[in-house]
């Protein structure tokens, strides 16, 4: 049974103009298994799902599945003919139907010419309690939280009796609980039989769940183990194809110059008399769950949300920040979150996108220092080892640590005294996250104040001076460096 | 090699069209070649072209205006009020039509801004606003009677060249300054690609909206202006299907409807396009009733084709 191959990729191979996407890979995978999938970004993966869900064909090579050979397939077919699926970041769900309408979406229960309501909410419900959860199939999807909807995508996937589940990065939009609950859902896919192609950026997830590891890199197979067999250290160094250690830089610190001051900021219903001080030089960590109100916090210092009451103070004068452009005239700077949405402008070029903040300093009564922009941005091109053949190469086209690194050069460009980072590592692989924790090192050596909000424990405890925990929109406590632990901000952020 | 060659035509296959519908009306007709023909196709395009510069700024934001073919109306109504019925000075009734234009764009902006209003309902809205203003401004008869040099704006040459088209092409040349040289123009593109990006970059999202509709309509009274001279009566019908036509050379010159993406360039032979065609088929003698079904099907063709090559380019 252990050795029971359900699916075979031999040999395929995909190439774009100037790249190869998949050259020449070979995986076999068994039933029943959790399979991760590691590798950095444009190693490919996506590639990879993209052939065998029939979005795209490859050029050569083939899928054998349940000992049927196939050269390639419709998205139709991958779903209906051959029960593969995919679930991605972003879900392929009707927000305004109900669960029920979206589990069915397509092949709609009927009776007769009309589509069987009660029908279809029973059978939901059914396949929402083979996975443990208990939701009212006649919710609709939008009212629904992320982890919710994920379920529902998931159900989805199971009502057509899936045999073959590609999950990509499905832990990306959850808090840590839903985490858990998400991995039992797959451990109960797994008992049901379903072979699951688990494809994720944090290793811990890869270590925790599947029995069997395949790294990718640059299009190539590099190796596929058995998840006991192998360590973090290992896999690391497979996927970046070179020794390095996950250490976070060394730093030096001992300013009480204060840089940024926060007094009682409250907001319309949430954030709850926080204050606090930022030094100069200082890398201050702001830790807890999902949703506690780190991010509100950073975009109500910015201005891009309105402040209910309280005190910002930059270098000790009392400011009064209505807008962004005004929190950039006073020297903060935000780098959100979600890169995509809100850091890259991704139709324009990568010197228009570095430039972008700063053009109030780079203009002649409004008329753009063309040669001055280039200068700025060849300079952090440089400096941050940006690669892109040209800067006048739109962002889009850049991958994924490239592009924070094009938002990091349109901060610093600016000369933000204090820089507000959310998650700045987020869906970055594993060597530009090294570059990206010495980059905002050395920001913070020249003298700039880091407001550093992180999901990731390990990455505060290395990188912050001093931690902050957060729960509920108000502050619970702090930490200087090496007094904190996992343990320790762990229970002040659940509040236990 | 065969991208290459997408790539150039999709930057200039909007130059191919004009070139083709050119040589086409040159071998058909005798009259459509002649220096006067085409300095007369320029002229009529002129009022279309200024208020094309205007929209291009909005809809690259991903804004729209509908109200430009209303407030051609009212500006050209109350101009003529002004002049005739209060005696102002023509270049003071100018003046003051044109600060009006402005307040209309203001408006315009405070709606969408401060209402949240979406900008296709706010410019609907305006649109029959302005239309309604209009007509009860003038009791929905026709006012005439200028002085005669108020019509050297719309019908007055330099040299060979008719005084619109200049008017046309400086304001050409400023938009595409503006555009492509400096900060503002940067802005609108950034808007319209990513607004909440912009914003978070630090960028007065408001103050950048209230300019671009502001500018439209500013625009948009100028070629009220020209338009008034040129017919020599305030008439409160014109300008209908106006708002139409201009949207219609903006996307045919290649400006995405989805905002961030656009030249001006494109916007200029865009509005050529649709003179061409226009008066090369009066020429012909070829009915309005056709007119419209071509003018129609070369809107589909050309954007059809521009979406087509573009999609072949992002699929590698």
């Amino acid at each position: 049974m252990k050795n029971d191959v359900i699916l075979s990729v031999r040999n395929m191979t995909k190439t774009y103009p100037g790249v190869r996407a998949l050259d020449d890979v070979s995986i076999d995978f068994r039933r029943g298994d959790v399979h991760a999938l590691v590798g950095e970004n444009g190693a490919g993966k996506s590639t990879l799902i993209k052939v065998l869900t029939g979005a795209i064909q490859a050029d050569s090579g083939e899928i054998e599945l349940e000992g049927t050979i196939h050269s390639g397939f419709t998205p139709h077919e991958a779903l209906f003919d051959l029960g593969m699926t995919a679930i991605y970041q972003e879900f392929n769900l009707v927000p305004d139907l109900t669960v029920a309408e979206n589990v069915f979406f397509g092949k709609e229960l009927t009776r007769g010419p009309f589509i069987n309501m009660k029908q279809m909410c029973s059978d939901t419900e059914r396949i929402l309690r083979r996975l443990g959860v208990t939701i009212n199939p006649r919710t609709l999807v939008k009212h629904l939280s992320v982890a919710y909807q994920q379920i529902v995508e998931i159900s989805k996937a199971v009502s057509q009796n899936v045999k073959i589940l590609i999950m990509d990065e499905p832990s990306a939009p959850l808090t840590t609980n839903e985490v858990e609950h998400m991995f039992e859902l797959v451990r109960a896919l797994k008992k049901e039989g379903v072979t699951v192609i688990y494809i994720s950026h944090r290793l811990g997830e890869a270590f925790e769940l599947s029995d069997r590891i395949t790294v990718l890199r640059d299009g190539k197979h590099i190796r596929t183990m058995d998840t006991d067999r192998t360590d973090r250290k290992e896999l690391i160094s497979l996927m970046v194809g070179r020794e390095l250690g996950e250490a976070y830089p060394e730093k030096k610190y001992d300013s009480e110059e204060v840089l940024l001051e926060v007094r009682d900021l409250c907001t319309e219903g949430f954030l709850k008399d926080i204050s606090f001080e930022l030094h100069k030089g200082e890398i201050l960590g702001f830790g807890g769950l999902v949703g506690t109100g780190r991010t509100e916090l950073a975009r109500a210092i910015f201005g891009a949300d309105p402040i209910e009451s309280g005190e910002i103070l930059v270098e000790g004068k009392k400011v009064n920040i209505r807008n962004t452009s005004q929190a950039i005239a006073r020297g903060i700077g935000l780098i959100p979150e979600d890169r995509k949405q809100h850091g890259i402008l991704s139709e324009m070029t990568v010197k228009q996108n570095i430039s972008f903040s700063a053009l109030p300093n780079l203009n002649i009564f409004g008329v753009i220092r063309g040669r001055e922009e280039e200068r700025i941005a060849n300079e952090f091109k440089g400096k941050l080892s940006i690669k892109t053949p040209d800067l006048d190469r739109k962002v889009k086209n850049l991958s994924g640590g490239n592009q924070q690194k094009v938002v990091l050069s349109k901060w610093l460009a600016t000369q933000c005294k204090v820089l507000l980072f959310d998650e700045p590592t987020r869906g970055i692989d594993v060597g530009a996250k090294q570059e990206i924790y010495e980059l905002i090192k050395e920001l913070a050596e020249e003298g700039r104040g880091i407001v550093y909000i992180s999901s990731e424990l390990p990455e505060l405890l290395g990188m912050c001076d001093r931690i902050i925990v957060m729960r509920e929109g108000a502050i619970t406590g702090s930490f200087k460096k090496g007094e904190a632990t996992q343990d320790k901000i762990l229970d002040l952020a659940s509040g236990e | 090699m065969i991208l290459q060659r997408l790539k150039v035509l999709r930057q200039y296959g909007i130059i191919v069209v004009l070139f083709v519908l050119v040589i086409f009306f040159a071998i058909t007709t005798n009259a459509f070649l002649k220096t006067e023909n085409l300095f007369n196709v320029t002229r009529q395009v002129a009022m279309l072209g200024i208020s094309a510069v205007g929209m291009s700024f909005v809809i690259i934001t991903s804004g729209i205006d509908l109200s430009v073919g209303s407030l051609m109306s009212l500006s050209n109504i109350l101009c003529a009020k002004l002049m005739v019925e209060g005696g102002v000075h023509p270049v003071m009734a100018v003046f003051i039509t044109l600060l009006m234009a402005c307040v209309v764009g203001l408006v315009n902006g405070a709606f969408v801004n401060l209402a949240n209003i979406p900008p296709l309902i706010t410019t609907l809205g305006m649109m029959t606003t302005l239309r309604g203003i209009s007509y009860v401004l003038c009791n929905g008869y026709p006012i005439w009677g200028f002085s005669e040099r108020f019509r050297l704006l719309g019908q007055g040459y330099v040299g060979p060249i008719p005084i619109p088209v200049i008017i046309m092409i400086l304001i050409f040349m400023a938009g595409w300054v503006f555009l492509n040289k400096t900060i503002y123009g940067r802005y609108v593109y950034g808007i319209g690609g990513n607004e909440e990006a912009s914003r978070l970059s630090g960028i007065n999202v408001k103050n950048m909206k209230y300019m671009v509709y502001i500018l439209c309509s500013f625009l948009t009274g100028v070629a009220g202006m020209i338009m008034l001279s040129r017919i020599n009566t305030g008439q409160p019908k014109v300008g209908t299907g106006f708002e139409l036509e201009v949207i219609t050379a903006v996307v045919l010159g290649g400006v995405s409807i989805f905002g961030g993406q656009g030249r001006i360039i494109g916007v200029f032979i865009g509005v050529l396009i649709l003179g061409v065609l226009g008066n090369g088929m009066i020429i012909m003698n070829i009915s309005e009733y056709w007119q419209q079904i071509v003018r129609g099907l070369v809107l589909l063709a050309a954007v059809g084709f521009d979406n087509l090559s573009s999609r072949n380019l992002r699929n590698t």
